[in-house]
């Protein structure tokens, strides 16, 4: 019992690691538990248009970045003719596109994709400092105070106050009229938020919708109190922000700013992708170090080999369940786990009608080969390469008849089917017919609960996407390794020794210690 | 009813499943570097003799394929013979012959093979068919075991042996395997011999299984199987006792014959020996495995062991 704590210890430790990093990547790299899970990414584009006067251009288009709700994902431009730089680092970032000469029409283009991203995004930019109330025109500044002053009255905070002022402003009173006299609305409601004191923004924003084009952008008004932001529409003074909606400038500044030409026009494009959450982390964490995305990180086809290689420790704990639990014996102790993995590649009727097949028509070609008198090495190889022969032609007749499945009859181990034909003709030749049927059944058996479990998709997600779940499993086999109880088949083999045979012991008992014979 | 019995009840019976042997007996008592002694028959049969334990004769070993050519004037003036894999287990792989005229090979029940049988049988051997995991293996050719004739009734074509289960030196379980017309001349229960009780003390018959199923009479021959009783059974406990010392494996079965010229001879010794012994002795092994170890570290000689054992497992 003693040597068995630190037995215990390792196991409670694996399973903590296991569940530990699995927890870890739920939480911190949204890896769900589930598999079917979607997220959208957005791809939008802004189309920059404007006339170009002949001379050297130089032209910046505002772009959006990473925001609570969206990360962004990639980013590109289509200029032509244009020298490019990205002004990531300023406080509004930009893009900047430039060219010595050019004339006429021009068109440049700015793509970006963002993920729709419920969590784990930066936070919001800073408030911006409250400038100094600018000079105004007493009746100006009078009719302002008033309207802050109402509002004021009828609000509990800055956010409410905002919203209060914007309300003022819809209406159409006298005060109002005063103010909008020489500027537009937007820049009304800024000063409003000046002259009151409250820290907001003027941001431009773009509202994505499936499939539009010609979109244009949208005037919001971003209030910050305290750790709380909100968002006003500033057309119709709403308070809220759509989901959908994507911050593009937040600097309170225009969109593009054109030297060297005019008629300048922005518009958007924007169009939806539906990606598992699987692609939608990978491409979000692209740049991370490998060792937080690990196997997502690896190129593709890696991955999908990684992908069958993680099942088979769970095809190997079938078995292994089978064996130790209930005590199903297989010909060759992980030959299920092997077949399970070439059903996985095919589909199930079609492997399995090949699998009978080929060691049908092997064992037949064995049964030949058997009267010829070889090497045990050299009829392996014989039946081998028939075999591989057998397999080229029925794929070749599946592909024929169209049946598509029948061409992937050789993901099976050859060597190992070639091995267990071998085995299987001498235990025909030995035990017969049905000790073949009972151990090729077995093995059958436990290859076919082995698929079941390995092309189970929960399994397979959470193979894949929790790695740290090995040492779980890890841990379980050792547990089952030192399982000492009896096997489901013991219960039927020992029946015989249930009491009540005993009483009826074999008549001769006695009789054998007189009647023995004389030596 | 009857084809089912509930864990609960097997564990009071005492009964010992795969699960337990494996890692409280096996596992335990023998140390894997032994292992090799009595897998390898030929080795076995070296540290027998080394021990001054009888073994069947050696006629010759085929070590590599060129030498099935050979095997014929190996066995020309040879009448009976027995080849094995040196490496094999559960009597997988054992040719008896017990007639020859140098072209046809006769086993037990009068079947024919041809030289050419006998060569690709050796060969197979030899490329690993019949041992463990497949390794490369020597082929054992020896002689014929003439079965003491109070058997004659017992056993079907084959030489019948004695498996004991030798734990720390104290011989604990016995039973005679009698080969069948099932099991093709060889004593090895799943092959299809029946397993018969012996009162571990005396050496008399109690019981008796095959197929892991109670009979009563020898199914070829008709003979009932209770009649059975061993003579000489103190110095088969002797000789299974000593084994303990000689391979240094504490969980042992010994499998014993009984040669009509030569008396008792070893066999071979095996570091897994299966269950159904108790089966055949309708008892279960826990309990007397544990009351052995309940002795503890205790020095005893294979004399002492075998005294305590006739005392308390009459
Ligand atoms: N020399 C022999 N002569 C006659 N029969 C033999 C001989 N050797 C083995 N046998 C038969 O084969 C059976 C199995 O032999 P054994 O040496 O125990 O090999 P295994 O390890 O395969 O059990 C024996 O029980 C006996 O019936
Ligand atoms: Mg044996």
């Amino acid at each position: 019992m003693q040597q068995k704590i630190p037995f215990y210890l390792l196991i409670i430790l694996l399973v903590g690691l296991g569940l530990g990093s699995a927890v870890y990547r739920h939480l911190n790299l949204e890896v769900p538990w589930l598999p079917g899970e979607i997220r959208e990414v957005w791809s939008v584009e802004a189309r920059l248009e404007f006339t170009a006067k002949g001379e050297g251009v130089v032209v910046q288009l505002a772009i959006p970045r990473s925001q609570p709700g969206f990360t962004l994902l990639e980013q590109g431009t289509a200029s032509p003719g244009y020298g490019l730089s990205y002004l990531t680092e300023e406080d509004t970032p930009a893009v900047r596109w430039s060219t010595q000469q050019a004339a006429g029409k021009q068109v440049l283009y700015y793509r970006a994709r963002f993920l729709l991203d419920p969590v784990g995004s930066p936070a919001w930019a800073a408030p911006p400092p409250i400038a100094p109330a600018p000079i105004l025109p007493e009746p100006v500044t009078l009719a302002a105070n008033r309207l802050i002053q109402q509002a004021r009255q009828q609000s509990a905070s800055q956010i409410t106050l905002a919203a209060q002022l914007l309300n003022a402003l819809l209406s159409e009173n006298q005060q109002v009229q005063l103010l909008e006299q020489n500027r537009d609305q937007p820049a009304a409601a800024m000063l409003l938020m000046r002259l009151a004191g409250i820290s907001a923004r003027q941001v431009t924003a773009l509202r994505l919708r499936h499939g539009r084009r010609n979109q244009e952008t949208h005037q919001y008004l971003m209030v910050y109190e305290g750790d709380e932001v909100a968002f006003f529409n500033l057309s119709t003074g709403k308070e809220g922000r759509p989901q959908r909606l994507l911050i593009w400038e937040m600097g309170d500044r225009p969109l593009t700013d054109l030297e060297g030409g005019r008629n300048t026009r922005v518009s958007f494009a924007m169009q939806r992708d539906v990606v598992s959450v699987q692609q939608a982390i990978e491409q979000k964490y692209q740049d991370d170090s490998a060792a937080q995305v690990s196997l997502h990180s690896l190129p593709l086809q890696e991955q999908q080999l990684f992908r069958g290689l993680l099942l088979i420790p769970v095809g190997v704990m079938v078995v292994m369940l089978m064996r130790v639990l209930v005590g199903l014996r297989t010909s060759g102790t992980f030959m299920p786990v092997l077949i399970a993995l070439a059903l996985m590649q095919t589909a199930l009727g079609a492997g399995l009608a090949g699998f009978v097949l080929i060691v049908a028509s092997g064992l037949i070609v064995r049964s030949y080969l058997s009267r010829l008198n070889l090497l045990l090495v050299a009829r392996i190889s014989a039946v081998i390469i028939v075999v591989i022969l057998l397999t080229a032609t029925f794929s070749v007749i599946a592909y024929n008849l169209r049946i598509v499945e029948g061409l992937n009859i050789i993901f099976f181990p050859m060597i190992i089917i070639a091995w267990t034909i071998e085995r299987m003709s001498l235990l025909w030749e030995e035990e017969g017919g049905t000790e073949v049927m009972k151990q090729g059944g077995g093995s059958l058996l436990v290859a076919l609960l082995a698929y079941m479990v390995m092309s189970n998709s929960y399994v397979q997600h959470l193979t894949f996407n929790f790695p740290g779940l090995q040492l779980v499993l890890l841990a379980f086999v050792l547990l089952l390794g030192s399982y000492t109880g009896y096997r489901l088949i013991e219960l039927i083999r020992f029946s015989p020794l249930t009491p009540q045979d005993q009483s009826g012991a074999l008549p001769g008992k006695n009789a054998s210690v007189d009647n023995r014979k004389p030596e | 009813m009857g084809w089912f019995i509930s864990s609960g009840k097997l564990r009071d019976l005492g009964v010992l499943g795969m699960n337990e042997r494996n890692i409280d007996y096996i596992s335990r008592h023998n140390e894997r570097r032994l292992f090799p002694l009595v897998d390898d028959k030929l080795k076995t049969k070296k540290l027998a003799l080394a021990a001054g334990l009888k073994v069947p004769d050696l006629l010759g070993v085929v070590r590599y394929q060129h030498q099935v050519r050979e095997i014929a004037e190996l066995l020309h003036n040879r009448e009976a013979f027995c080849i094995k894999p040196s490496k094999g287990s559960g009597g997988k792989g054992i040719l008896v012959i017990h007639d020859h005229d140098d072209e046809q090979y006769f086993k037990p029940n009068n079947q024919a093979l041809s030289l050419v049988d006998i060569k690709r049988h050796t060969s197979n051997i030899l490329a690993g068919l019949y041992s463990l995991g497949g390794q490369p293996d020597k082929a054992i050719i020896e002689d014929l075991i003439h079965f003491d004739e109070q058997f004659i009734h017992y056993s079907y074509e084959g030489v019948p042996d004695i498996r004991i289960i030798v734990f720390r030196g104290f011989p604990v379980m016995a039973m005679m395997r009698l080969s069948t017309a099932a099991s093709d001349g060889k004593a090895n229960l799943h092959q299809g011999a029946v397993g018969v009780g012996l009162d571990i003390a005396t050496g008399v018959a109690s019981h008796a299984v095959q197929f892991d199923r109670p009979v009563t009479d020898h199914p070829d021959t008709g003979m009932p199987l209770t009649d059975i009783r061993i003579s000489d059974w103190h110095r088969l406990l002797h000789m299974g006792a000593h084994c303990f010392e000689m391979s240094g494996l504490g969980y042992l079965g010994v499998d014993i014959v009984l040669d009509a010229r030569h008396g008792p001879m070893l066999l071979e010794l095996n570091a897994r020996p299966g269950l159904a012994i108790q089966i055949a002795n309708s008892r279960g092994l826990s309990g007397r495995l544990q009351s052995i170890e309940a002795i503890g570290d205790q020095v005893m000689t294979a004399e002492e062991r075998v005294a305590f054992v006739e005392t308390q497992f009459a």
